[in-house]
């Protein structure tokens, strides 16, 4: 059974390297299309590609490009057009991209005018029995399937953090550039920057290698009858800030601030962790003053070591769902903990 | 300049998250157990889109907003007694078994047939919302291929903010890596946005927009057509994940002792 793959990738923000996703998805690429015998195709967008092409150069495959300025920041119109056309000449029986912002929101649309099916969020691709397949999780991070496809193009768009990246030398790649015409319509909207929300400090940090999550009882009153709303957000600031930690937050806090109750500053939506928020991906977690139900844990269905600071000696963390429940004040813990930080 | 769109919200309903969720093989392929008993919610990111489309039709004089759900008739009733307290809405619905297994090839474009089929649309002010994802299959696919369907080809996902500026174009924040935001300006409608949390909170229930609601609301229900959905997926297995973890609690202990512990276990690799 042979195969057609088409590994596509863009370039990213700095436009002379692929996403670190990318070479991790093309290192799952290449193994697919080894043990199928098919042969894989090299897709790229970006502004300027070549110095990128160069880095995937000793795939061993043939590279088609489209660059240009309409392509350098994501917008959904060239993108999709770009895709296309790629897809178009390379005419393949299974696409395989990574699960970047960019490709998440333009890749669906894209399968539709290839009449291909695409599945999201893979985590893993396999034979079973001869017969391709990809794993993908359901009803967020609660149940876990193995799905395969009659129909092609499939078009598959595989998560971080799931293969090991392809390595391999850099060289003098030999790319074939696509020409897309693109009318006016596909220019209604412009690209108009990035945005860092308010905050006192870039909280999310995906590659850190702690998570460390903030509960709404960070916010409530404490033994004293009184909330500590100031000591609670210098405490957490100055651990981030000395342990490089990433910030998550229950959905119970991040909501407080929409229904204007006093909340911390610094956390907003975008540090959501869990059912209705992200499923980061960090070696350890940290919860603390968090009563870890299953909506929130099925955020942390990534994360490996998990450890959780609360009052309650029955919360969900001491229900299975952390190796280690500390029952104990997390304003005092987390105090002592980011002293003995500042002291190493 | 005026500013009265049609905004479209396809919303889909789910499980309330706080139920156990056990995988069956059924004759059309898996479901969950008790799917049918499970208490249901709207779509928690359908909610957002939902109430951001109350938003902006509140700022925008003349706008009406469109309900469209594709899901088994008696579980919509259910949800609709709740949601129809939130926002003024016409609900279109669409009476077929759709859950986290279904494709959303089928779904989309069941719900891109019943948009389709709205008397009086005007395509230079509709504006279709959505969930970016969703608490079932959470996959970011059925807004992009409904928007394919509509033949709109200004689509946003992810997104946490529009603003409609004072030219009538759209200021629109998407979220993207490392929590931040794409910021991109769009002319105006035709725009399809498939919304994360955004900013807004839950609405206050409202009798009198419910009451008014539920006229439209159970007429629409009654005369839902039912729709087959297609499976172009098989499904090899469907399990939950089966990790227990041992966990180790620890009381009565100083925190200066739990700090060195916990010091010790972050600097581990």
């Amino acid at each position: 059974m042979a195969h057609n793959i088409l590994f596509l990738a863009h370039v990213d923000e700095s436009g002379k390297a692929l996403p670190k996703a990318a070479y991790e998805v093309l290192g799952a690429s290449v193994e697919i299309a080894e043990q199928t015998g098919g042969t894989l195709t090299v897709g790229l967008i970006g502004e300027n590609v070549q110095e990128v092409a160069n880095t995937v150069a000793t795939a061993s495959a043939r590279i088609l490009c489209v660059c240009g300025l309409d392509f350098s920041h994501p917008r959904y119109s060239t993108d999709a057009a770009a895709v296309e056309a790629i897809c178009r000449a390379a005419a393949p029986d299974l696409v395989i991209a990574p699960a970047t912002s960019r490709f998440l929101r333009v890749m669906p649309g894209v399968s539709h005018r290839l009449k291909a099916h695409v599945d999201t969020h893979i985590t893993s691709i396999d034979l079973h029995d001869g017969v391709l397949s990809a794993k993908r999780w359901f009803y967020r991070q609660r149940l876990e399937a193995v799905i395969q496809r009659d129909a092609r193009p499939w078009v598959l768009m595989m998560d971080s953090g799931c293969h090991a990246p392809w390595i391999g030398a850099s060289g003098a790649a030999t790319v074939e550039i696509l020409d897309v015409p693109l009318s006016a319509e596909a220019r209604r909207t412009r690209f108009a920057g990035i945005r860092v929300p308010n905050s006192d400090a870039q909280t999310i940090r995906p590659d850190a290698k702690l998570l460390f999550v903030a509960g709404a009882g960070w916010c409530k009153k404490q033994t004293d009858g009184q909330t500590h709303l100031p000591e609670a957000e210098s405490t957490i600031l100055q651990f981030l800030q000395r342990s490089g930690a990433s910030l998550g937050g229950s959905k119970s806090l991040v909501d407080q601030s929409g229904e204007n109750q006093a909340v911390l500053g610094f956390m907003t939506h975008l540090n959501q962790v869990g059912q209705t928020g992200s499923t980061p991906r960090h070696p350890k977690g940290l919860s603390t003053c968090c009563h870890g139900e299953e909506p929130h844990v099925v955020g942390w269905r990534f994360i490996n070591e998990r450890r959780a600071i609360n009052l309650d000696p029955n919360c969900g963390w001491a229900r299975g769902k952390a190796d280690v429940l500390y029952v104990a004040d997390a304003f005092q813990v987390m105090t002592k903990l980011t002293a003995l930080l500042a002291e190493k | 300049m005026s500013n009265a769109y049609h905004i479209i919200v396809c919303a889909g309903i789910v499980p309330d998250p706080l139920q156990t969720l056990e995988p069956i093989v059924s004759p059309t392929g898996p479901s969950l157990k008790n799917e049918m008993m499970l208490p249901a919610v709207l779509d928690p990111w359908a909610g957002h889109a939902l109430y951001e489309a109350a938003n902006l039709a509140a700022h925008s004089p003349g706008s009406k907003i469109w309900l469209v759900s594709a899901a088994p008739k008696a579980k919509l009733q259910q949800v609709m007694m709740n949601v129809a307290q939130k926002a003024s809405f016409e609900l279109v619905a669409i009476d077929c078994p759709a859950n986290g297994f279904a494709d959303a090839h089928s779904v989309a474009r069941i719900l891109a047939g019943a948009i389709q089929a709205i008397p009086g649309i005007d395509r230079s002010r509709l504006v279709v919302f959505g969930g970016w994802e969703s608490a079932s299959r959470g996959a970011g696919v059925t807004m992009q291929l409904v928007g394919e369907h509509l033949k709109i080809t200004d689509q946003f996902q992810g997104v946490d903010q529009l603003s409609v500026q004072a030219d009538g174009s759209f200021e629109i924040l998407e979220r993207i890596e490392g929590g931040r935001h794409l910021v991109s300006v769009c002319e105006g409608p035709p725009a399809l946005l498939g919304w994360a949390t955004g900013n807004l909170p839950e609405p206050k229930n409202n009798p009198q927009v419910g009451m008014a609601n539920m006229r439209t609301v159970m007429p629409a229900l009654q005369k839902a057509k039912a729709a087959p959905l297609s499976q172009g997926v098989r499904y090899l297995s469907v399990t939950p994940p089966k990790q227990q973890r041992q966990t180790r609690i620890v009381k009565d202990r100083p925190a200066d002792e739990i700090a060195a512990e916990l010091l010790e276990w972050i600097a581990q690799d």
